[in-house]
């Protein structure tokens, strides 16, 4: 059992960090101070170009060698500790520092490679080759902000109420396939994506298996990290949508698909055989956050919860009702998505976009 | 010259119960039986084939094991030194049939599954969908077979089984929505309106191939080898080919049908290729797969086939069955089922080609369990030839390659072959589909999955029980407690 929750507003304006803490508050009791974390969208508009690591340490010798990687590899633009503050119920957790820094055209051509890729593959070696040394996240203009604790003490130890977003996602643990560290807490980010979970992946073998294929490692010991791969798979190097990939990944029944008209047919039997092996089974209410947005899914027999309301323009989801009542005692709209069905929130310039396109 | 071997079998006939009815008699297709006011048994010639046994009214006859001693010697076992009496009587190589019988270890008795407990919540598959649709080819492009259940019938020949033992394959294959294949021995015309469940095989002999027969089958299969006789041709004998199976293979009658040890247009991995899609370029680009016997190298193999251009990789493992094998290959040749799926999928994957091409598993799938440890392991769907002939009746005799098959399945004598009612044959078949089916079904919700492809694939839900490190690394299971 764990909590999650998302808010976002479409029209982009700034919601306060503290929003979402109230809404994690009142999930307490779904997790067992194992783990918590936020990941805020538009957090960081005077760097909203740079790439920015929020890096975990283990030791000054893991953050010197991850230093020179950084100076090595990148043009690091600012370079400082996460302004945190001494929190009653937080355990002196690893180093925490960030980095903004940019890549240089030059390398992306000579390596042959787009830029994003380059940023997946250094997250990757920093995982998997320097010891002791963790990427929280990896995106533009936002960041992610975990630890192990309860949700609220998390929040202020990182002093979330000092930044504002137009997306927040959030999470409180109640570990019990791997333990408590700070690096296995949620959210687990790559990039734009990040995601919050809660259950456990009972396909999470072949899930791995499957990314692993195309370069991704799965280094946390924990299923919830190849969700946010699978979703940089299918939607940055496929190009799926938003919505296709949700398909792929809680996909119809064959009974559904049976039903439908002759097109759609042929495109879920399509979607469905070529993402078998990515498909999600098991218990799972995930809340994805995007640079775009935010999406909410739950698992294709709704084996976890996941409730969602509208209040304006304003879209909170969260594994309890309580938790949106507590920052939105009357919203326009409360529902409870079907399984397997996506709530995909989009900001508002993001589409307009594609309208014009 | 004299036969220096002893019985194997003893028939004991209760002679207080016998009916003298003679249906023994009758029912043995290995000649056991003389009559005389009562059945008398001639133990050197029984198979222990159980026919007798099954169809005796007064159930008084009990097969029984020889008691006859043989000085114990560990080295030197009683079969051992029947078989050099054997070979020093006949100066031949010694033929057998059905698969493997040697005690060699079987991995898939190694392997347990995982299952659900409180943190993730089984699956009651009375109450929720289970699905265990699959679909046979590249996952991303181009034909593709959908079978219902991830179980299809293996390759056995018209010739080498019977015209009925086609039949209730294919009708069982039709209602099930799966498929049967013909092996290398053609279409029997019968099978025509089973044709959108059938697999049409091409094999070194080429017998029965013609564009027709390409274009009659869901999907055409290239036999390089099997896992009985890696390496080694086949051989059906002249008294086999009565008039049907002549024309369904399309050679005369009463002759051998010699299948090459290689396919004479096959020396090279570019020959397989240019077959290939000779092939699909002849039936309309139907799916092809290949077939081959798991053998040291298979994974490098496996990889050349489906860079050729396959669309499927069937993976024949040591202990498939034959209809007619030398013993000594069946026995020694080839590596097992289980290592050459693990050692497959993972170098499928590490050339980033696994979605281009499905793998089929066969060689001794014996229960629902080894079907799913095998799809754990990275197989798409499984093949059972042995185990559907044992559904038929077939109690292991290992004496198909005598031509005498007392249940009629492994024959072509007109008296025995009438044994098997087809429609009783392919009730038979699609029971037991079905019973292994919904045992996967409650595998998978114990695992809390409720797709095929949530497993397919999916080690971390194996764990090894006494196996050597070496064997769990190349399996990429880890061992129980880790
Ligand atoms: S079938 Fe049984 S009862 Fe009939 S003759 Fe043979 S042994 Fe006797
Ligand atoms: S098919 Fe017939 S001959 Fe072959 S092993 Fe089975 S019972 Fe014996």
């Amino acid at each position: 059992m764990c909590g999650l929750a998302g808010i976002c507003d479409k029209s982009g304006a700034l919601i306060p960090g503290e929003v979402i803490m109230k809404m994690m508050a009142v999930q307490r009791d779904r997790g067992n101070g194992l783990g918590a974390g936020y990941a805020g969208y538009g957090i960081y508009p005077e760097f909203a170009d740079h790439y920015c690591f929020h890096m975990m340490y283990d030791s000054t010798e893991a953050k010197e060698a991850c230093d020179i990687y950084f100076e090595r590899n990148f043009r690091v633009d600012r370079n400082e500790p996460l302004p945190t503050q001494k929190t009653v119920g937080i355990d002196a957790g690893p180093i925490l520092w960030r980095y903004f820094v940019t890549v240089d055209d030059r390398i992306i051509k000579q390596k042959d490679t787009t830029e994003q890729d380059y940023v997946v593959d250094a997250v990757m070696h920093i995982n998997t080759a320097i010891d002791g040394a963790f990427v929280a996240s990896s995106g533009k203009n936002m960041g992610v902000f975990k630890g192990v604790g309860f949700p609220e003490e998390i929040g202020h130890f990182y002093r979330l109420d000092e930044y504002e977003g137009h997306t927040w996602t959030a999470h409180n643990r109640f570990p019990t396939n791997t333990p408590g560290w700070w690096g296995g807490a949620h959210p687990f980010a790559l990039l734009d994506f990040s995601i919050v979970h809660n259950g456990e992946l009972s396909s999470y073998g072949i899930n791995s298996r499957y990314v692993e294929q195309f370069g991704y490692h799965c280094t946390m010991g924990t299923d919830t990290e190849v969700v946010a791969y699978l979703f940089d798979k299918l939607m940055r190097k496929d190009g799926l949508t938003v919505e296709q990939a949700c398909r792929a990944l809680a996909a119809p029944l064959w009974s559904e698909i049976d039903r439908m008209d002759e097109a759609d047919k042929a495109y879920y039997t399509a979607l469905r055989r070529k993402y078998g092996s990515a498909m999600l089974n098991g218990p799972f209410a995930i809340v994805l956050g995007t640079s775009e947005g935010m999406i909410a899914l739950s698992d294709r027999i709704k084996l976890r919860p996941l409730v969602a309301a509208e209040s304006g323009s304003i879209v909170y989801v969260a594994s309890e009702e309580s938790s949106i009542r507590e920052v939105c005692p009357d919203p326009d709209r409360v529902w409870t998505p079907r399984a397997g069905e996506a709530v995909v929130v989009r900001l508002d310039r993001v589409s307009r976009k594609a309208e014009v396109a | 010259m004299k036969d220096y071997t002893q019985p194997e079998f003893h028939v004991d006939i209760d002679y207080s119960k016998c009916h003298k009815c003679g249906r023994c008699v009758g029912q043995c297709g290995w000649g056991v039986y003389k009559f005389n006011e009562r059945p008398i048994p001639d133990d050197s010639k029984c198979r222990a084939c159980h026919r007798c046994v099954t169809f005796c009214p007064a159930h008084c006859i009990t097969i029984k094991k020889s008691e006859l001693a043989y000085r114990e010697n560990a080295n030197w076992e009683p079969q051992t030194r029947k078989n050099i009496w054997r070979q020093a009587a006949t100066g031949g190589v010694l033929l057998t049939s059905m698969g493997a019988s040697r005690p060699q270890q079987s991995i898939f008795d190694h392997l347990v599954l995982d299952a659900c407990q409180v943190t993730n919540p089984s699956i009651d598959p009375l109450r929720e969908p289970m699905e265990l649709r699959t679909y046979l080819g590249n996952a991303e492009k181009g034909p593709a077979i959908k079978i219902e259940t991830p179980l299809t019938f293996a390759p056995m020949s018209y010739g080498a089984v019977s015209l009925n033992v086609h039949k209730s394959m294919a009708m069982a294959a039709s209602r099930l929505g799966i498929l049967m294949n013909t092996g290398e021995g053609g279409l029997h015309a019968d099978l025509y309106p089973y044709q959108d469940n059938v697999i049409v095989q091409v094999a070194s002999g080429r017998f029965g191939v013609d564009p027709e027969y390409l274009n009659r089958g869901a999907a055409i299969e290239i036999k390089v080898g099997q896992g009985a006789k890696p390496g080694i041709g086949g051989h059906l004998p002249g008294e086999k080919i009565n008039q049907e199976v002549s024309v369904t293979r399309m050679i005369p009658q009463g002759t051998d049908a010699i299948s090459p040890a290689p396919h004479h247009d096959i020396y090279s991995i570019e020959d397989l290729r240019q077959l290939i899609y000779s092939l699909k370029e002849a039936s309309g680009y139907k799916p092809v797969g290949v077939k081959i016997a798991c053998v040291n190298n298979v994974g490098a193999i496996a990889s050349g086939v489906v860079r050729a251009g396959a669309d499927y990789v069937y993976l024949d493992g040591f202990r498939g069955g034959t209809g007619a094998a030398p013993a000594v290959i069946r026995d020694n040749v080839g590596i097992p089922l289980e290592i050459a799926i693990a050692v497959v999928d993972q170098r499928l994957r590490d050339e980033g080609i696994r979605q281009q091409a499905s793998i089929i598993a066969a060689g001794s799938i014996r229960s629902s369990a080894d079907l799913a440890k095998a799809i754990a392991l990275g197989a798409d769907s499984c093949a059972i030839g042995s185990a559907a002939l044992i559904a038929l009746g077939c109690h292991l005799c290992q004496g198909c390659h005598t031509g005498c098959c007392s249940w009629g399945l492994t024959t072509q004598k007109p008296e025995l072959t009438r044994r098997l009612d087809p429609e009783e044959g392919a009730q038979r078949l699609v029971n037991l589909v079905n019973a292994w089916s919904h045992e996967l079904q409650e595998i998978l919700g114990a695992l809390g999955v409720n797709a095929i492809e949530s497993l397919r694939g999916s080690r971390e839900r194996l764990r090894a029980v006494d196996l050597d490190e070496q064997t769990c690394k190349i399996l990429g299971v880890k061992p129980a407690g880790m």
